[in-house]
């Protein structure tokens, strides 16, 4: 990890958060209204985030062998299947990640 | 301000417990990734937005370019132009803490303020949504310096806790589909992403997906809002 570049890299994703936090209450400070397509895309675009950014997470899953998605397979259906039986957020990633650490700390 | 201490405390006990555990596990990760101590308490300070704050780790130890880093933050937190968007009257008339009230506005944060009506006296509003967004602020920095501090000093194995960030989008993943009117955006997400995973490789695929999935999520919204006219 370079030194420079990751602070360089923190202060551009601070600047990018903070600018889209502010962004409505600059445009929008005169009581105009929130444009349709703001609105519509307001409301699919989270689940659609969430989707990718599990997709991202998983992308370096390997098939070439047992042990490059095995892991990665049960830790994710731990998660889910704990998720849709307690609906509890902590237990559903403390369960899931506590799984895969045991998996791929002594089975794998 | 000293009648809103309490509520708004008791308010963010559920936060605490969250973001303790994943400001921890945060911490701990950067260490683990090759991060010091200053990084990890800037990060959870000055960027603070947990999702993203994971993601970044990721960015940082891939050599991700700056553009690239600017680009997808702008995706992961497009999320929060919607809640600002519904905070814009509430915090109209919010004085001199505003700016700190908009920057502090996190998911948990903004799930806390944006409840309607808020559960104290309409004398001690301000006060009390200066202190949620505050004491969330001070728990996932706390959480993170003890995750950092945690991987500095003990020689726990930790291989594979890094799965938590996983977990994390995987629970909020499966609660949007269970509370979901519409799971089209869902499989919209997980198939354009997988498409550009499967056509371009893990190195070039996420910009890519991101305006894929955009694309297709305003035709998609398009299509329904003039199917509403019909």
């Amino acid at each position: 990890m370079n030194e420079i570049h990751a602070w360089l890299m923190v202060a551009v994703i601070a600047l990018v958060t903070a600018g889209l936090r502010f962004l409505p209450f600059l445009i929008f400070s005169g009581g105009r209204k929130t444009p349709a397509i703001i609105e519509r895309l307001g409301a699919v675009l989270p689940a659609a985030m969430m989707a990718m950014l599990v997709v991202y997470c998983l992308k370096g899953t390997s098939f070439a062998t047992a042990e490059g998605w095995v892991p990665v397979l049960i830790g994710v259906a731990v998660t889910a299947g704990l998720h849709v039986w307690k609906r509890n957020t902590l237990l559903s990633i403390v369960g899931g990640t506590v799984c895969y650490m045991l998996l791929v700390q002594v089975v794998f | 301000m000293k009648h809103a201490l309490k509520p708004a405390f008791l308010a963010t006990l559920p936060v605490m417990t969250g973001y303790l555990v994943l400001g921890f596990g945060f911490g701990l990760v950067l260490l683990e990734a090759g991060g010091n101590l200053p990084l990890a308490l800037a990060m959870s300070g000055f960027i603070y937005a947990g999702s993203m704050q994971y993601v970044a780790i990721d960015l940082l130890t891939g050599g991700a370019t700056l553009l690239s880093a600017a680009l997808m933050t702008l995706m992961v937190n497009a999320r929060h132009l919607f809640y600002g968007v519904s905070m814009l009257e509430k915090y109209r008339d919010a004085g001199a803490a505003k700016p700190y009230l908009i920057f502090a506005l996190t998911d948990e944060t903004y799930s806390l303020v944006c409840q309607e009506p808020l559960p104290v006296p309409q004398e001690i509003r301000r006060a009390y949504c200066l202190l949620v967004s505050a004491f969330d602020h001070l728990w996932w920095v706390l959480g993170t310096a003890l995750g950092a501090a945690a991987g500095t000093v003990l020689a726990i194995n930790t291989e594979g806790v890094d799965f938590a960030l996983t977990a994390l989008f995987v629970t909020v993943m499966v609660e949007q589909w269970l509370t979901a009117e519409d799971r089209v955006p869902a499989l919209i997400g997980v198939g354009a992403s997988v498409l550009c995973l499967v056509l371009l490789g893990a190195a070039d695929f996420l910009i890519p997906a991101m305006l894929l999935i955009a694309l297709l999520l305003c035709l998609y919204t398009n299509g329904r809002a003039v199917k509403r006219h019909e």
